[in-house]
């Protein structure tokens, strides 16, 4: 015979595994923890390349100087908003128009689901306003966005003076194969999810808003500006979206080019960049910072406007000017630039990103580790559990070999029906059924029967009383019913081994000289609901069916037990049952 | 009087002779510029100027592709008849900050994209099949002549491809290819059909030398830009226009054709040592072993040109037959011995004495998928039947 269907050396198979589940266990436990921690030691972790050819290695010449604009833009903005105390909607409009673009408004409202304490009632409504910069010689079918999102205080107007200051420098420049998008909204991410919502036609998240007036074409790409002065010392740049969701790593690429382009200093998780790999400390802080962006993701929070932008599969980053102390500054004009490069690079992609990774952690914003390198350390954790069931599995079939093997015997099987029979007691009186049954049971057959007795100790031994009457097991019509006398509950049929239609052509009960024993059911089988398990699978047919009857029997001996609160079943073979909590819940 | 008369006819006679002698000098003079009529062969020259890639950062490609148009038109051949192909619009790209030009140096010195660019073959109309139709002269009827390759057996045709290429094959437009097979293949049938005197095949995309590896027909004479393995690079960016703006191997052949004019007495020679590996950074190769001519005598007018070869003469010349004066100047740059007549029609040049190659040995390679999927079926039903106990008398 085969090796999986020779008893014997299943039995040598299934020791071995058992034997070394334990061990292996452990060892991949350790390994993916220790996989996790290798992620940022170089060979894997890579340096960040661009592999979108449009975008390509060439730089251009960044030529905005509009800084001084920008800050007019700003001081005015923060003065009307602060006159109006909400968003500025027609000076933004005028503003926009001053400049060259194609205004439009969208208004939203949204109940809020929990209630706040900050606001009377809880409804948010608000404005988002947007002016659309038309390409000069392509069809609008692609557009990119550059969007401020402004809270409810005014902590982002240098931002927005800055948009409208590259909104001017842009409108004057031929190139654009793209329409800009430059989005100002309200309420920060509700304003922005409106807007998103309202553009791709979907309504996803019940706000109510109006419809767009005007639109430019699928989106390609965005970028969220925040910057809380108008000198910063670090651009921080946010990837992880709703959900855990990441933009395309080249948009990341891109940026890191054009920090690098203008010697800005960038830095990721708030984090700068280590400058040598070869030592421990980079590797430690990268690895630091790796921490933090899967805790990031694990939150499952959009960290800036862009992670709502990413449903959408519109790649989008978030840049957020820090302004803390260092000696060197940078002002609009720097960022301006970078913004500027950034979307003139955009500008020459003719499809979607799709070239660089989806799924990566950073432990630098120069350095990156792609999904097929740090999933195996998933993989590993997960093999645990996969071993784990595996040694259940081993389990039960191995004891229901050691059944089957002293079942040839006739003496030893006629204590077997006994105990089975006795299993069908009340639920009241499961155990001592089995009480009943095992001092017939010879010692050598009494270690084997675990799995049996995790069956026949359940009290779940009414879990047919719910369905013998009425139902028939899908696998097992006849077996499941008790014999004659089903709908009686009183009265005690003998157990009839019938062939368990599940088995796969092997003996019956019968055939293991089971006969219809007219006394077996003990002493305690008496009882109303006559609840039996269905005859046991044989060995024969495999340990599955077996699993499955152990795990009907568990969940309707869970709700037996529900009912059945005040039973007190005694037995010492409750403690027997290994392995097996539920018992020792009803028991 | 009878003195004179004694005089002047010595006189006269070695004026006579020395008349006849100029006369005779200048007949051979004049029967040496008739020779140098037929040294090379051809009659007319044609163009076939092919860019093979489209999108904005291939930018360089039609770059390539236009300086070698703008040398060869101002060197002689008219736009009749060249076949300009260029697969994207890079003029008038909605992301070109210039319109309306193409530069081929950065700091927009040369504009190779002039008022008088004719265009023949545009956008989606590159493809191998039309290249193929148009080298091979079977294109429909009702193609316009501008878009023909009307040449005889007394043209030498330049062709020049440019593009993104590989191991053995030139990629078309980001959706097909063209082998180095079927190129070969396409001038054996130019060869057969009498379309071409002789052949210069420049390419410059990566591994372009894999392209020329595979031509059997004579007279052919191939320069690439990269040996095969190695990467043709791009050579300058220019910042404002945001790409690259040419190739290096094209950027240095522009170079040195700037320098040609239709009087230059230059040869191939000159043009083999274009661009080497300091400056190019990729190997350029070339391929002359199937050219009748040696190199040396091959001017570059002959392909980048169209030289009328017209002089005006008052003295007769007799061309007996003009067979002579054609052998005579053929034997004179014979390299192989046999090879002792033009070649007439339908006569094959012995190719295979030609270009030597040897057989190449086949890579012993492991059986695939279904040898094996067969045998593991044979040796898992035999175990089955007879069980594993007899795996131990097998092995």
């Amino acid at each position: 015979m085969g090796l999986l269907s020779d008893p014997v050396r299943r039995r040598a198979l299934a020791r071995l595994v058992l034997r070394l589940n334990a061990p292996l266990c452990v060892l991949s436990y350790v390994a993916g923890i220790a996989w996790f921690l290798a992620l940022v030691f170089p060979p894997l972790t890579q340096r960040t390349y661009m592999s979108e050819n449009a975008m390509g290695s060439t730089m251009v010449e960044e030529q905005f100087a509009g800084g001084d604009r920008a800050r007019a833009f700003a001081r005015d903005f923060a003065a009307h908003r602060k006159k109006s105390g909400a968003l500025p909607v027609a000076w933004l409009e005028r503003t926009m128009r001053s400049v060259g673009l194609e205004v439009y408004t969208q208004s939203f409202s949204r109940k809020l689901p929990f209630p706040d304490e900050t606001h009377e009632r809880y409804m948010v409504s608000g404005t988002n306003v947007y002016g659309i910069l038309r390409a000069p010689r392509a069809a609008s079918t692609e557009s990119l966005v550059l969007t401020v999102p402004c809270g409810s205080d005014s902590t982002n107007s240098q931002a927005v003076g800055l948009l409208l200051a590259l909104a001017a420098h842009f409108r004057g420049q031929i190139y654009w194969a793209k329409d800009i998008i430059f989005l100002v909204t309200e309420h920060d991410l509700l304003g922005t999810e409106a807007w998103l919502e309202a553009y791709h036609d979907v309504n996803v998240t019940g706000m109510q808003s109006s419809p767009l007036q005007g639109r430019a074409g699928a989106i390609q790409a965005a970028v969220a500006l925040e910057l809380s002065s108008d000198v910063v010392t670090s651009l921080d740049v946010a990837v992880e979206g709703l959900n855990g969701q990441l933009p395309n790593l080249d948009l990341l690429n891109l940026f890191q080019t054009f920090c690098q382009k203008g010697g800005l200093l960038c830095t990721l998780q708030g984090k700068l960049q280590p400058q040598d790999w070869t030592s421990l400390d980079g590797p430690l802080q990268g690895l630091q910072t790796l921490l933090l962006m899967v805790l990031r993701q694990a939150s499952g929070r959009p960290h800036g406007s862009h992670g709502l932008f990413l449903r959408y599969r519109v790649e989008a980053l978030t840049l957020r000017g820090i302004n803390s102390f260092r000696q060197y500054k940078y002002d609009l004009v720097a960022v301006g630039k970078a913004l500027e490069g950034m979307f003139r690079k955009l500008n020459h992609l003719l499809e979607r990103l799709h070239q660089s990774f989806f799924l990566y952690l950073l432990p630098a914003l120069s350095r990156f580790v792609s999904i097929g390198l740090y999933m195996p350390a998933a993989g590993f954790l997960l093999l645990v559990l996969g071993l784990k069931a595996l040694e259940l599995w081993m389990q039960l079939h191995e004891a229901e070999v050691g059944l089957e093997e002293p079942g040839g015997a006739p003496g030893p099987s006629v204590p077997l029906p006994p105990s089975q029979g006795c299993k069908h007691t009340g639920p009241r009186q499961g155990l001592d059924g089995t009480e009943a049954g095992s001092p017939d049971l010879p010692s050598t057959a009494a270690g084997l029967h675990r799995a049996h007795q995790l069956l026949t100790g359940l009290p779940a031994g009414h879990h047919h009383g719910a369905r013998r009457c009425a139902c028939q097991a899908s696998w097992a019509p006849d077996s499941l019913c008790c014999p004659a006398g089903a709908d009686k509950p009183s009265s005690h049929a003998p157990w009839q081994p019938v062939p368990v239609a599940g088995a796969s052509g092997g003996a019956t009960v019968t055939g293991r000289g089971l006969a219809a024993l007219p006394g077996s059911a003990g002493p305690g089988c008496a009882g109303a609901p006559h609840l039996r398990c269905p005859a046991l699978p044989t060995a024969v047919s495999g340990p599955l069916p077996l699993l499955a009857t152990f795990l009907e029997c568990a969940l309707l001996e869970v709700r037996s037990a529900c009912l059945s609160w005040t039973e007190t079943p005694q037995g010492p073979h409750a403690a027997s049952f290994r392995g097996n909590k539920r018992v020792s819940v009803s028991a | 009087m009878a003195v004179t008369y004694s005089l002047s006819r010595p006189a006269a006679a070695l004026v006579a002779v020395l008349l006849l002698s100029f006369g005779s000098v200048a007949a051979r003079h004049i029967e040496d510029q008739a020779e140098q009529f037929f040294r090379s062969g051809h009659t007319n020259n044609w163009a076939v100027l092919v860019c093979t890639s489209r999108f904005w950062f291939n930018y360089r490609h039609v770059a390539n592709t236009l300086s070698v148009y703008r040398s060869v038109k101002r060197l002689g051949i008219p736009d009749s008849h060249i076949v300009l192909m260029l697969a994207d619009d890079m003029a008038c790209n909605p992301r070109n900050p210039k319109p309306a030009t193409v530069f081929s140096h950065k700091n927009m010195e040369l504009n190779v994209y002039g008022d008088d660019v004719e265009v023949d073959y545009r956008s989606y109309e590159v493809t191998v099949e039309n290249f193929l139709r148009v080298l091979t002269g079977r294109i429909p009827p009702s193609t316009p002549r501008s878009k023909r390759l009307l040449s005889d057996d007394r043209s030498n045709i330049l062709i020049y491809m440019t593009g993104h290429g590989g191991n053995g094959f030139l990629k078309f437009q980001d959706s097909e290819e063209i082998t180095n097979i079927e190129l070969a293949d396409a001038f054996e049938q130019m060869w057969q059909k009498r379309r071409y005197n002789e052949l210069l095949f420049i390419i410059d995309t990566c591994q372009g030398a894999s392209m020329y590896e595979r031509f059997y027909s004579p007279n052919i004479m191939a320069l690439a830009s990269s040996q095969v393995g190695e990467d043709s690079l791009s050579h300058q960016p220019d910042p404002a226009i945001g790409v690259h703006l040419m190739d290096r191997y094209t950027f240095y052949v522009l170079e040195f054709l700037e320098e040609i004019n239709p009087a230059s007495q230059t040869n191939m020679n000159d043009l083999f040592q274009v661009c080497p590996k300091s400056l190019c950074v990729s190997t350029p190769g070339h391929r002359t072993d199937l050219f009748q001519r040696d190199p040396k005598n091959v001017l570059i007018t002959d392909f980048f040109g169209s030289v009328r070869k017209v002089e005006i003469t008052t003295e007769t010349i007799n061309l007996q037959q003009g067979s002579e004066i054609m052998e005579s100047s053929y034997k004179e740059d014979q390299m192989d011995e046999e090879l002792m007549e033009p070649l007439k029609y339908a006569e094959q040049l012995p190719v295979a004495q030609i270009i030597h190659q040897k057989p190449k040995l086949k890579d012993w390679h492991p059986p695939g998928g279904f040898i094996l999927g067969l045998w593991a079926l044979i040796i898992m039903v035999f175990f089955k039947t007879y069980g594993i106990k007899h795996m131990k008398f097998i092995f």
